[in-house]
């Protein structure tokens, strides 16, 4: 798999807030329904932060995954979705995203270590959004501050009061700055 | 404001990990003084107990407070994050008991601060954890005393009292060719001067007590995960990285946690069980203290070298020990590693011996003799009669604590009061 010099190596805080602000749902291919992995925790989080998540994987369909119903592809959901976020290693990633195509995602999003130059072109011809080698919920996480509480250095500077999530105590929300 | 550019020193010295307080507007952070922090519901209490979201629930863990001094000492040493401690002491606690099994070893450089001598050498071998020495002015040596059971390297940036300055990237080459993590504890130095990351540490502790908090009001410590060691990589030899975590329900650290999982794993496993948690208002002091960190440590710089240059031209001061003196051994790494100033600890030797040492300390009307360094005020101390008294003669020279030296924290306060009070309480020697 080719790499290109600066391609996909940088986005801005401006451009991850404005794709997390802008979807509703999520569909995360790989999802996982034991409690300790990583891809459970993506999805718990993003449910809880009020996106409708779609967890993807053929060996768990029809089961739930933090409550929410899995499907045993994209096709399967039967219906857009706004993004989808992809917990599979970056070979497979191509399959993936010519389904999340296929199915009018506006938003292809890889995983932390996940990869591929590949497929990202082929999205970005068919006028989807990539982003890749991120976390959904770190970056959720680090633009609205909630990270800080664990020490993590956010790297984001701001003098304006960070935003509540209606009707909780402990949770931050996105906001356009 | 965000990394697109990004901000100096000075700036996040301020700013960083600090927004407005959301419920109040508050624009100085709060003393958050509370123990516990209300859930949303039952299902938002189990995600934080099984680390599925951010949060807190009990301030032997977390507090906001304390948060925001550990998002800014991860900024300002450009770590990815960092964990707020009781005390420095507390901070090198937590490292080693996340890194190390019993059994296991790391090597130290022989010429650090005492207390961390007698932490690494009596203490920590009832954990089963054996230091071995090596000489930071021999970078070798550290390669000399690896074996299969080294786990870490562990070095001063800049040593205290002796004033050592360690070259740090050979000391990292040498750890990251046998797989090990360097920790580089950056007290004297803070990353004003030194930031240590950039020449391959791993894991950065500070006794925030010192030059950080500024003012000799709080104890506190922190450990700051630069997020570079490869722990999925390291072929299992750090357990509590890679395995299943019985006490969280089987989540492995390096792998859920990713580029923060040490400070992660150092919070959730060690400071949650062996409990030394930084008080918030000791972390809204220390926090203050933090936002003067570039002015006034480049006043201790300054002050130290017109004071040291003076003490060197005394007829009564057989030798000053200060990096920042071009006859100084560690002059030539100074000069690359802190060029900006070489710190404010040094040490010097009165001609005289013990007794002279004595007089000269109790001769002096605005030195404070005292066991602290990094404080606004100077401060003064005499090893040989107080913190190292207990030990043989020979010892005391090992510990570069013999009879003649005297120990200056040099402070802010006019140069030429210092140097008028060295004068005065040198004259009565």
């Amino acid at each position: 798999m080719s790499q290109a010099e600066g391609y996909h190596e940088h986005y801005s805080d401006a451009e991850i807030r404005a794709v997390l602000n802008g979807v509703r749902s999520i569909a995360i291919v790989g999802a996982s329904p034991n409690p300790s992995r990583p891809s459970y925790f993506v999805t718990k989080y993003l449910k809880a932060k009020g996106y409708e998540v779609l967890p993807v994987n053929p060996g768990h369909a029809g089961k739930e995954i933090a409550g929410a119903k899995v499907y045993g592809s994209l096709a399967e959901i039967g219906r857009p979705v706004d993004m989808v976020d992809i917990f599979r290693n970056s070979d497979a990633a191509f399959g993936i995203t010519e389904e999340a195509i296929a199915i009018g995602a506006k938003v292809v999003w890889m995983q932390l270590g996940v990869r591929n130059d590949a497929a990202a072109r082929l999205a970005e011809e068919a006028g989807l959004t990539v982003i890749m080698n991120r976390c959904p919920k770190i970056e959720y996480g680090r633009l609205s501050g909630e990270i800080g509480w664990t020490g993590v250095n956010s790297k984001v500077l701001s003098s304006k009061r960070p935003s509540m999530r209606g009707g909780t105590i402990q949770q931050r929300m996105l906001k356009e700055d | 404001m965000s990394d697109e550019k990004a901000p100096g020193f000075d700036t996040l010295a301020i700013h960083a990990g600090a927004r407005p307080d959301p419920a109040t507007g508050a624009r100085v952070t709060p003393i958050y003084q509370t123990t516990s922090y209300v859930f949303d519901d039952t299902e938002h209490a189990a995600s934080l107990f099984n680390l599925e979201t951010f949060g807190n629930i009990y301030s032997r863990m977390m507090n906001p407070t304390n948060a925001v001094l550990e998002e800014r000492v991860a900024a300002l040493e450009g770590g990815t994050a960092a964990l707020a401690t009781a005390s420095g002491h507390g901070a090198q606690t937590l490292i080693f008991h996340t890194l190390l099994e019993p059994g296991d070893e790391f090597i130290a450089g022989r010429q650090l601060y005492g207390g961390s001598v007698n932490q690494f050498a009596y203490s920590f071998a009832k954990c089963g954890w054996s230091v071995k020495w090596a000489d930071v002015t021999d970078p070798e040596t550290f390669r000399a005393a690896l074996s299969d059971k080294t786990k870490a390297i562990f070095i001063e940036s800049i040593a205290n009292p002796g004033g050592v300055v360690s070259d740090i990237e050979a000391i990292a080459e040498i750890a990251h060719e046998a797989g090990v993590p360097l920790i580089v504890d950056n007290t004297l130095a803070t990353p004003y001067l030194i930031k240590p990351k950039e020449y391959g540490a791993d894991i950065i502790v500070h006794s925030l007590t010192k030059f950080l908090g500024g003012h000799g009001n709080s104890i506190g410590g922190a450990l700051v995960d630069c997020g570079t060691f490869d722990w999925q990589g390291s072929g299992g030899r750090y357990p509590t990285m890679t395995e299943a975590c019985e006490s969280y329900h089987g989540i492995k650290m390096a792998e859920t946690f990713g580029d923060f999982a040490f400070a992660i794993a150092a919070r959730v496993l060690a400071l949650r069980d062996l409990g030394p948690a930084l008080a918030p208002f000791n972390a809204f002091l220390i926090l203050t203290g933090i936002e003067t960190l570039p002015l006034r440590m480049q006043r201790h710089c300054d002050n130290a070298l017109s004071v040291a240059k003076h003490l060197a031209a005394h007829d009564k001061v057989a030798w000053v020990n200060y990096a920042g003196l071009p006859g100084s051994a560690s002059h030539a790494l100074a000069e690359r590693y802190c060029p900006k100033g070489a710190g404010a600890v040094f040490t010097f030797g009165v001609k005289g011996g013990y007794e002279a040492g004595v007089k000269l300390v109790e001769g002096l009307e605005l030195f404070s003799h005292l066991a602290n360094i990094g404080d606004t005020r100077s401060l003064v101390i005499h090893p040989a009669s107080t913190t190292h008294r207990q030990l043989s003669d020979e010892a005391r020279e090992v510990a570069g604590a013999g009879p003649d030296v005297v120990r200056l924290s040099v402070g802010l306060e006019d140069k030429a009061d210092l140097m008028a009070d060295l004068d005065q309480a040198l004259a009565r020697v």
